[in-house]
């Protein structure tokens, strides 16, 4: 079963979105007729540019799939609940550990780069729905893309989380074996990774295999030429890739109005495929509409977007400081609509799960903490010949070169074998 | 079995022994299918390996170069044209800050056998963004290799072994000599893909070129032999790694050494080589080591591109000046 892509893009309501969801057009239009209501002129301009300003604004207000509502109740939905029907309480449980285990993970590595253990950390804070959901919903053969911030996903993946933590501490640049778990290594340019992904389906294609490909990116992202070229390759060789855009609202201190006048779901349709707007924060909802994506993928029915409507509960990174750009007000609604609490509102309400649940998962959680905490720690610094490995596959005569005189100059110190350095 | 052919068919043909021989290699980019490209590097490939395999694509460079990248994740040795120099900008993030990154990003665990074919340079009277020398750019770049053929039996053997690199490597295809023709042996032991040779031998003074600027060399050397003087001319065909142990023992034998190129003198790849050969041959040196190539300026209109590279006269008078030390 598939959801007709029109259906997911479908104008429901009057102005706003049709503004949005038919483009420019019926967005020039809307301004002009609010233009000539008003009033004359020079501040015509003015008005019409609020009034499509305000038309876009409108139009990104959320028309979403969900499951789960934030107070934890389970809402039907027609086009996605099949993809969710054997999710069993222990599925459930799983996927509320994954959340916790992956909250704590993170917060552990904030504590640890507040104190001087990690250079840098990028916090998932809040996303941990958009990411668990998505990453439980592959398949072994599948490839993951990612960004610089998933470590739920890497964490589905089976990539041990400790293994994420090099690069932000400055001691490799990945730290992982991409084809250990099909999980690449992070990338920090922004939306460079869609075309790789884009690129390994078309392989897939080739190879006459039906695995899929997700790539991870950011509302920022959707801004960059890689992304939409990614959507362009996609789409005219039917890649079987599903673009997974966490929407977390911000762009460092940029809002998503900055990067597009239309919701971003709604990209897709200019580029023939599919696209679907999901609460980011329902795990159940991001598992369904996932796996409706990568069922479309794995069919030969190519690429989806899918906007995972979400936040960003803290900084861009440690190095930001989000008070200068957003309220506090802003964090607190979306507080509310917890990705964590919200199932386990449900998991209680349903008696999916008990107190000995939840306390053995804080148990496991603690052990987490502790255990990330001692494996950052512990971690050694590369060897200083690791500048030379690895640059080249089959070598190079300057980096031997190189290699040889930095050989040269360390022997030089006197004493450092024994420790003199 | 020596065939006589020009660089472009020279290419084809590499192309397409190497489609024959590994199922993994693909071949992409702008108009490279039906058409053949616009040069006809790819004439015919498309229809015999099929639109799988010969891949026209859509007019993005960076996603020519992104995807490229997936496939060779996914175990593919793509061969991606880029049509003109002064379009690979567009792909140049993708090649310098994951395609050449990549295999030290993964500590070694990930390949990146991918080829990035440029025709590049001068003199065939083209429009802006047509004509230029970017080999520099990508050679500051650690990941990369750079080579570029003089002559059809190099592209050849060149790209073959640029195919089989599991190192990113960008081939830059000398325009102007597209046409020229030269005896390729298919069944040669070529020689080793970084290693310069000398393709004449002289005593008092040695010219370094690479791609487009060996023919015109070569022509300078025998101009300088009418004149009684003894040029050695060396193709370096690599531009990184750059083979210096041969521009050294070159220079170690006739004490002077004259740079040519296409590309901007300034922060070009002859700065490069005068200030190691200066390091590794101070003392054997007669006269410092001078530069002829572009200005620090775009490339000119079709009408003064004459003006722009180097000819026959500005090495000559290089050599000279050489000599006059």
């Amino acid at each position: 079963m598939t959801v007709d892509s029109s259906a997911a893009r479908k104008p429901r309501r009057s102005a706003a979105g049709k503004a949005g969801t038919t483009g420019s057009k019926a967005g020039t239009a809307g301004a002009k007729s609010g233009t000539a209501g008003n009033a004359s002129g020079t501040t015509g301009t003015k008005r019409t540019t609020r009034t499509s300003r305000a038309a876009a604004k409108k139009s990104t207000e959320p028309e979403l799939v969900q499951l789960l509502t934030p107070e934890g109740k389970r809402v039907k939905n027609a086009e996605y609940d099949a993809y969710v029907a054997g999710v069993t309480p222990e599925d459930l449980r799983g996927l509320y550990r994954d959340m916790v285990l992956t909250r704590r993970f993170d917060a552990e590595a904030t504590a640890l780069q507040r104190q001087g253990e990690l250079g840098l950390w990028a916090s998932l804070l809040g996303q941990e729905a958009a990411q668990i959901g998505s990453g439980r919903a592959l398949r072994d053969d599948d490839y993951v893309f990612p960004t610089y911030r998933e470590h739920g996903v890497a964490w589905c993946r089976g990539v041990d989380p400790t293994n994420l933590l090099g690069m932000f501490r400055g001691v490799n640049n990945g730290g992982w074996d991409p084809n250990s778990n099909n999980f690449q290594l992070y990338t920090i340019v922004i939306g460079s990774q869609t075309l790789h992904a884009t690129g390994y389906a078309m392989g897939i294609t080739k190879d006459g295999a039906d695995s899929a490909v997700i790539a991870y990116f950011g509302d920022g992202a959707s801004s960059q030429g890689d992304v939409a070229e990614s959507f362009t390759f996609s789409a005219v060789y039917n890649a079987p890739v599903v673009f997974f855009c966490q929407n977390n609202q911000w762009a460092i201190s940029e809002p998503t109005e900055k990067q597009s006048r239309v919701p971003l779901y709604q990209r897709a349709q200019g580029f023939g495929f599919p696209g679907v707007r999901v609460d980011g924060n329902d795990v159940l909802a991001c598992l369904a509409v996932t796996r409706w994506a990568l069922e479309r993928a794995r069919s030969g029915e190519g690429p989806t977007l899918v906007e995972a409507y979400t936040y960003r509960m803290g900084a861009h990174t440690t190095s930001d400081d989000p008070t200068r750009y957003r309220h506090d007000d802003e964090r607190a609604a979306w507080e509310a609509k917890d990705p964590i609490l919200r199932l386990r509102r449900y998991l209680e309400a349903a008696n999916h799960a008990d107190e000995g649940f939840f306390a053995e998962l804080e148990t496991e959680s603690e052990a987490l903490g502790k255990r990330v905490r001692e494996a950052v720690r512990a971690m050694p610094d590369p060897d200083h010949f690791a500048i030379f490995e690895n640059v080249y596959a089959d070598g190079h005569a300057l980096v031997d070169e190189e290699r040889a005189q930095f050989a040269a100059y360390q022997a030089s110190f006197a004493d450092a074998s024994e420790g003199g350095r | 079995m020596a065939e006589k052919m020009a660089m472009a068919k020279a290419i084809n043909e590499s192309l397409r022994r190497a489609l024959e021989t590994d199922p993994k290699v693909l071949v992409m980019g702008e108009d490279v299918g039906k058409l053949g490209g616009v040069f006809r590097v790819t004439d015919g490939l498309q229809k015999d390996f099929g639109e799988s395999r010969v891949i026209d694509t859509p007019l993005a460079e960076s996603g020519i170069v992104g995807t490229a990248i997936g496939l060779a994740l996914r175990g593919y040795r793509p061969v991606v044209e880029i049509q003109f120099d002064g379009f690979v900008f567009p792909a140049y993030d993708q090649i310098v800050t994951q395609l050449a990154k990549m295999h030290a990003r993964s500590l070694g665990k990930v390949k990146m056998p991918v080829v990035v074919r440029i025709p590049y340079g001068g003199g065939i009277g083209a429009v802006e963004h047509h004509s230029e020398s970017p080999e520099a750019l990508f050679a500051h770049v650690a990941g990369l290799k750079i080579v570029s053929p003089s002559n059809a039996s190099d592209a050849y053997w060149m790209m073959q072994q640029a195919i089989q690199s599991d190192d990113p490597v960008i081939y830059f295809e000398p325009k102007r000599r597209y046409w020229d023709k030269a005896e390729v042996d298919a069944e040669a032991i070529p020689a080793p893909l970084h290693k310069a040779q000398v393709v004449r031998e002289g005593t008092d003074l040695t010219l370094a070129a690479y791609g487009p600027m060996v023919k015109l060399c070569q022509e300078v050397a025998n101009a300088a032999a009418e004149e009684g003087k003894s040029l050695e001319v060396l193709d370096l065909r690599s531009v990184s790694p750059l083979d210096f142990d041969t521009i050294q023992a070159s220079v170690e034998k006739t004490r002077r050494l004259v740079v040519v190129h296409e590309a901007p003198v300034f922060f070009g790849s002859g700065a490069e080589i005068a200030a190691r050969i200066t390091e590794r041959c101070f003392f054997h040196l007669e006269a410092p080591v001078l530069r002829v190539g572009g200005y620090h300026a775009p490339y000119p209109p079709a009408r003064l591109e004459e003006e722009y590279l180097p000819d026959l006269d500005r090495v000559l008078d290089a050599v000279d000046r050489s000599l006059a030390f």
